[in-house]
């Protein structure tokens, strides 16, 4: 009996709830850590990010006017998609990964928790010397680009990316370069987990390549980094002498320690907080 | 005779306009003179603010603060080099163990000494903004003043709180915080940025415009009076060339700035390559929406208020008054007749309402556009009757209607007493108009209706939105915008996040 010859499956994009493959027709190399041809992933292009910034922009309304109760359902269904695939996930990361996946969607629930939480604990009435009432609440502020770590390809791109969407926005991520692959299995969890198509937007390819256009993209108003070298870092931080762009990159951070990262100030950089006052006099 | 003509079925006409003035018999009930009649010491020349001194700056150069409503030298102000800012920086940064050690209550008790400080010479503060600024006396003293110390009052409070205003976290200082400011409100942006720096536990460097340095020497002195420790509040003054050295300056670990948005985003561009974090409070073309039923007459004084206070020198000014179709006609004769009693001029007279111009450089660019106001197709109404002063610097409150939402002066920041009047007929209309500008500061809404109200707040793309009201400020109360207008929050507990991390 011969051995049987596996599939080698070609990872495609996920933008605006579809399945495509790049604009480009270019694809990179995924090689397990024996060097075996293990898959294929896309190589995003600047008219993908294009693409996937325009199809989060169309749905982000959608998304944060949805109820906070509705919206902390669906990130908890995303949490049980991604525990029906934790063994695919935990294969693809390699070693420690069923650790890591597990932390991931740990972080996944987290967050799912904090949507209708959130305007209560960092929103307010604001006790003005006057015949007013005043009060502050948080709400999204548009479409904001993830630029995951490398390591830990999973659990990185998960704390950076669901802080943005329990707050109401939607995202466009470029994934870890030297893995992939748990991000393009995370888009199939993505597609099955009641999000509306376009609120996550992943693309794998090259931070060479790519973190300039999402720098430079006027429709992206924040950005959520990790891991990106020191040159990459300065061009992110460009973005905000662009369209004033909010920048957030973390450094030295460790994605296991829930202490690190967990709580509202992941959710803060990502809400524009709006005050309201009204007359109360009659 | 009536002078009221009967409203038609399909629309609710103006009534027949009454000249009021004339009414009242022209000018003969017009107020008298009542001055202000103190007058705070100013010396001659003034020195930088370093380490708790008043020393020379290094190059021995000053520079003229002018009163723009007589054109006369007040006092010779020193110009800090980038030696000069290199001396604050090394102050803040030696001061910055000491304080950012000290007990929350213990600072927080030498800033409430600050405020009371400032309470206590309130009306010398007032009377100096007034002089070296231009602004008129009553908001000087109603507003700009008590606002100030206010703000030191709030943040006083809160040096010993910051474990409870940020939940699960362990807030630090920043470290030494550069902070640049504007003309427009000297002493309260002042104190907008010094009080939640120093409330959790940082130490400043800040500049002043150069234009208006008078109050923040001023408040240098309080510093001294009250025994801040030295070091903890440094002001250096200057123009561009000082603030640049700030921003390029490799001690400093924060910088807020409040101005143009053009500046924001180049200071932006110069710590792209540093970790150096960044507040920025930029500019605005705030849309103030009035519908059909509002409250007209409340609504009309809420357009004043918008955008004629402070000669039209506020960042979230209300500068693009969105009017109901229906009532277009109504509010307009209504705007005619309330800017008809506005009083323009001598900023010391405490019957003024409009005061002088800040500089000679931001008359000349009102006037710019002004002249591209009416180039561009929009009519201008010139219905103040207030005769100005010979010298100094002076614009008439004034408005456009028949502006498109393309014209430049419905879409560019002015920074001065110009409101654009467009129409809308549907709150989608007057939403989505708004929400075109790549500005997001402050909006107003008049309208009587509850539910229509809330709606439409929420659907603005505005940190701040007045309702049935208009530039209201509090220290409790967070300010600051979306997109364009910047990022980051002064006041309230939400202004501590800048300030801590």
């Amino acid at each position: 009996m011969s051995e049987r010859i596996p599939i080698i499956k070609t990872y495609k994009l996920a933008i605006g709830g579809k399945f495509p493959r790049t604009e480009s027709g270019r694809t990179i190399e995924v090689h397990d850590s024996a060097q075996n041809l293990i898959a294929h992933v896309c190589r995003a292009s600047r008219k993908d990010v294009r693409n996937a910034v325009e199809a989060a922009s169309k749905v982000q309304g959608t998304w944060a006017n949805a109820t906070a109760y509705l919206r902390g359902q669906v990130l908890y269904r995303l949490a049980e998609m991604m525990e029906g695939k934790r063994l695919e996930l935990a294969h693809a990361i390699g070693a420690g990964g069923e650790r890591e996946v597990d932390a991931a969607i740990d972080r996944v629930i987290h967050f799912a928790g904090w949507t209708d939480k959130y305007p209560q604990v960092m929103g307010g009435t604001n006790p003005v010397a006057g015949p007013y009432h005043n009060f502050t609440i948080p709400f999204a502020m548009g479409t904001v680009g993830v630029i995951a770590p490398d390591e830990p390809a999973l659990l990185g791109l998960v704390s950076l990316m669901v802080p943005i969407i329990a707050a109401g926005n939607a995202c466009v991520v470029l994934a870890s370069e030297k893995n992939p692959v748990p991000t393009m299995i995370l888009s199939e969890a993505i597609a099955t987990s009641d999000l509306p198509g376009g609120v996550v937007n992943l693309l794998s390819g090259y931070r060479d390549e790519l973190v300039e256009h999402f720098s430079l993209h006027r429709e992206l108003i924040g950005i959520h980094a990790s891991g990106v070298s020191e040159a990459h870092r300065t061009l992110l931080r460009l973005g905000s002498a662009d369209n004033l762009k909010r920048v957030t990159i973390h450094e030295d951070i460790d994605f296991f320690d829930d202490a690190q990262c967990e709580g509202p100030g992941w959710m803060d950089p990502f809400v524009e907080f709006k005050t309201i006052w009204h007359p109360s006099a009659v | 005779m009536s002078i009221v003509s009967k409203p038609s079925a399909s629309k609710i006409e103006a009534p027949k306009r009454l000249d009021l003035r004339a009414a009242i018999g022209g000018g003969i009930f017009e107020y008298a003179p009542a001055p202000e009649s103190v007058r705070p010491e100013i010396a001659d020349q003034y020195g930088l603010f370093i380490g708790g001194e008043f020393i020379e700056p290094i190059s021995g150069n000053h520079f003229a603060s002018m009163n723009p409503a007589t054109e006369d030298t007040l006092a010779m102000v020193a110009d800090a080099s980038s030696a000069d800012v290199d001396r604050a920086v090394q102050a803040a940064r030696d001061a910055l163990p000491a304080w950012a050690g000290l007990s929350g209550k213990n600072r927080g008790k030498y800033m409430y000494r600050i405020a009371r400080r400032m309470q206590e010479r309130a009306r010398e503060l007032a009377v100096l903004e007034t002089l070296d600024g231009g602004k008129p006396i009553k908001e000087s003293r109603d507003v700009d003043v008590p606002l100030a110390a206010a703000h030191f009052f709030y943040h006083a409070g809160w040096a010993d709180k910051l474990k409870y205003a940020l939940p699960g976290r362990d807030p630090k200082p920043v470290g030494v915080c550069g902070q640049i400011i504007p003309w427009n409100f000297p002493l309260m942006m002042l104190s907008w940025k010094i009080a939640p720096a120093l409330a959790c536990g940082n130490t400043v460097v800040l500049k002043p415009a150069e234009t208006t340095s008078l109050t923040a020497l001023r408040f240098a002195q309080i510093c001294q009076e009250i025994g801040l420790p030295k070091g903890v509040v440094n002001i250096v003054t200057g123009a561009g060339e000082t603030g640049k050295a700030m921003v390029e300056h490799r001690g400093i670990d924060k910088i807020a700035f409040t101005g143009s948005t053009v500046v924001g985003k180049a200071i932006a561009k110069t710590v792209a390559s540093t970790k150096k974090k960044l507040t920025l409070e930029l500019g605005g073309k705030s849309a103030n929406i009035i519908f059909e039923d509002a409250s007209l007459d409340q609504a009309i004084e809420g357009i004043i208020e918008g955008i004629y206070f402070n000669q039209g020198h506020v960042c979230c000014a209300g500068s693009r008054l969105f009017v109901q179709e229906s009532i277009l006609d109504r509010v307009v004769d209504k705007l005619t007749d309330r800017m008809s009693t506005l009083r323009v001029g001598d900023p010391m007279d405490k019957n003024t309402d409009v005061g002088a111009i800040n500089s000679k450089e931001q008359l000349d660019t009102i006037e710019r556009f002004l002249a591209t106001g009416e180039n561009e197709g929009a009519t201008k109404h010139d219905v103040c009757p207030s005769t100005l002063p010979e010298k100094g610097y002076w614009c008439k409150p004034c408005f456009y209607t028949g502006v498109q939402p393309s014209h430049t002066i419905a879409r560019e920041e002015i920074f001065g007493p110009v409101l654009a009047v467009l129409s809308f007929r549907t709150p989608d209309e007057a939403i989505s108009r708004a929400n075109n500008s790549p500005y997001g500061l402050a909006a107003g809404v008049w309208t009587d209706k509850g539910s229509k109200i809330f709606d439409v707040a929420k659907k603005l793309d505005a940190g701040i939105v007045w309702l049935n009201t208009y530039n209201k400020f509090d220290p409790t109360s967070p300010f600051g915008g979306y997109k364009e207008s910047g990022f980051g929050r002064e006041g309230g507990r939400h202004g501590l996040l800048a300030y801590c991390q």
